[in-house]
């Protein structure tokens, strides 16, 4: 995303410099620079103050803008009585393993759909990418039906990372973003490897992995986002207390706990994905626009 | 080792020749040995695939015609569809569902439109903007919603937005409390939660329209809106058609959002979603097979959303 000032837009550079286009264009910014801090930021920036807020000052009309007397225990109870520990553990765990399994998997089967090229290659992308048209809430059952009971292993995944996993490699659309990037990359490179000697591994290895940081870093990053954010299936698939994540185990302590701790817990869960948001959105952007199409 | 020609020199653009050597140069058992080492490569992902993605398609399907009972699995023909069909919540569960859909195109996919073209003209804060807009989009969704949940849509005085109704004098709401405001509301914190993706990628798409375009339009007397139709629009259609379907797909899922916000069913099934009647159905009352008819009904509906959408599409070419 360059960021070309240069280039035409809607309205023309020269009508927003001057005259009346001027004021418009700085009142408008200024109204959404405003508008949007208070949209987007606002609710994040009460959440975090409300969870300091005692449960009287919560009920109080109107709401306090700041907590009149700050109870930082609110956050400490939620760490202590939830567990946060353990559940921050587990999703790290998850969100590793999940990045470790699709680098591995999808990339070489990306690689070999765009370089080795096999036989019925097209097919089974074709197959794999009819699966992004398939809403994830009609396979809920089955795949649960088939993770208590894998088929021909006869093996129960409950409460085993693989549950998370392995299903998450099945992702067509890494599969299709690191696809069309080994495409970008020239197939004389590829020859010259063959040339020298060195076999599909070693070229994927010494050749294709190098140049390909950045989109290997994308799909990294939607592989932690995803279990970061996922909900049902983990609820499903991880049943116990211990091998519960984030989000399942705030949700699980909402019935009994006192709102003000279910909001620092949520602040809490919130803060890794936004952390890791602000270190890489430069990345997160190109992923997900050089993943559509161009208009 | 075997000499190989680069075929680099011929390649068309876009549609790259096999790496390796015409047919004419390999033996017989380099292309075994070839294709044997490509599909080694695919084996894990294509495993994962069977397994968890296409297995299970098929399985679905099958299982909506079973039933099974104490360990023994039956083929019941259509009890299963019938059963679940007869579900009070049946036809309440498709309303709140097609309902949200439509809000949501509404509200989740013109806003974002707008919300691009707007940042697309700005020649200052854009990194911010940007960055605040996919902020929400980061938070696990059961952070964002408690957040709705306790803060926004508290339904007493002290609740954000019945504070800031209040200040302008509007009457308050009882929000997730009362079956009329139910869906408006879950729109408003779905949106809020994941427009970012799209205002991104519309941004994108923005990005590549050429300036002449806009120039020439100009140059004919074309005011900011109907430059707006005649060039933005035309010229985004294909994003704005993917999108489209997208976000179809996205909210005839509608779950997380009933179950945090409405604890399921809301007031009188006020918030019942298709998505929360398979939940319901498969996890709570031990149907698994009425669960799985209810997701073949729920993917027939969307195959023919998108039959007739392609059709649409196919005309207007």
């Amino acid at each position: 995303m360059a960021q070309d000032s240069g280039t035409r837009t809607l309205i023309s550079h020269a009508q927003l410099s001057r005259g009346r286009g001027k004021v418009i264009y700085w009142t408008l910014l200024a109204v959404v620079v405003v508008g949007f801090t208070l949209v987007f930021l606002g609710p994040l920036y009460w959440m975090v103050t409300g969870a300091l807020k005692s449960g009287q000052e919560i009920a109080q009309t109107p709401p306090s803008l700041f907590p009149k007397d700050p109870q930082p225990q609110n956050y400490v109870d939620a760490w202590n009585n939830l567990d946060l520990a353990k559940l921050l553990f587990n999703t790290f765990y998850y969100a590793a393993g999940a990045v470790l399994f699709q680098l591995v998997f999808d990339t070489a089967a990306a690689y070999s759909l765009s370089k080795l090229r096999p036989m019925f290659g097209n097919v089974i992308l074709a197959l794999m990418l009819g699966t992004l048209m398939i809403p994830a809430m009609v396979l809920i059952v089955p795949q649960y039906v088939t993770v208590i009971d894998l088929p021909i292993l006869h093996i129960n995944l409950l409460d085993s990372p693989f549950a998370i996993w392995l299903p998450l490699v099945a992702n067509a659309f890494n599969i299709f973003l690191l696809k069309r990037f080994f495409d970008s990359i020239p197939e004389e490179l590829m020859a010259a490897a063959l040339m020298d000697g060195a076999t599909s591994l070693r070229t994927l290895w010494s050749i294709i992995l190098p140049l390909s940081r950045p989109i290997l870093g994308v799909v990294s990053i939607f592989a932690v986002t995803a279990v970061w954010k996922d909900f049902l299936w983990p609820k499903l698939v991880m049943p116990s207390p211990e091998t519960r994540t984030v989000s399942v185990g705030i949700y699980a302590f909402s019935g009994g706990t006192p709102m003000n701790v279910v909001i620092a817990a949520s602040v809490i869960a919130a803060i890794p994905t936004v952390i890791i948001f602000l270190i890489f959105q430069r990345n997160i952007m190109s992923g997900l626009t050089s993943g559509s199409l161009k208009g | 080792m075997a000499i190989t020609t680069v075929p680099g020199a011929t390649r068309k653009p876009g549609r790259p020749t096999p790496p390796y050597a015409g047919p004419q140069r390999t033996s017989l058992g380099r292309k075994v040995r070839d294709n044997l080492t490509g599909h080694a490569f695919l084996i894990g992902a294509v495993l994962c695939f069977v397994v968890f993605s296409w297995y299970p398609m098929i399985r679905g399907i099958v299982m909506s015609f079973q039933r099974t009972r104490r360990g023994e699995t039956t083929w019941v023909g259509w009890d299963n569809y019938s059963r679940i069909i007869a579900d009070p919540s049946f036809w309440p569960a498709w309303q709140n569902t097609l309902y949200f859909t439509l809000l949501a195109l509404v509200l989740g996919y013109a806003v974002p439109f707008f919300v691009a073209i707007l940042l697309n003209e700005f020649r200052h804060a854009k990194g911010y903007l940007r960055i605040l807009v996919y902020l929400p989009v980061m938070l696990p969704p059961a952070s964002a919603l408690f957040l709705f949940k306790f803060y926004a849509y508290d339904p007493s005085e002290a609740g954000l937005f019945n504070a800031i109704l209040k200040a302008l004098h509007l009457p308050t709401s009882q929000w997730m409390q009362s079956p009329e405001m139910t869906m408006p509301a879950m729109v408003v914190a779905s949106t809020w939660m994941n427009m970012g993706g799209a205002v991104l990628i519309y941004l994108a798409a923005l990005q590549n329209i050429p300036g002449e375009l806009y120039e020439a339009a100009e140059l004919d007397g074309a005011g900011i809106w109907r430059r707006i139709v005649n060039v933005t629009i035309p010229q985004t259609r294909l994003i704005l058609a993917l999108l489209a379907m997208l976000q179809i797909v996205a909210t005839m899922q509608l779950f997380i959002e009933p179950l945090i916000l409405a604890n399921g069913a809301g007031t009188e099934d006020s918030a019942t979603s298709v998505a929360y009647l398979i939940y319901q159905h498969g996890f709570f009352q031990n149907d698994l097979n009425g669960a799985a008819a209810l997701g073949v009904i729920m993917l027939v509906v969307l195959a023919g959303f998108s039959a007739a959408y392609l059709r649409l599409s196919a005309k207007q070419d």
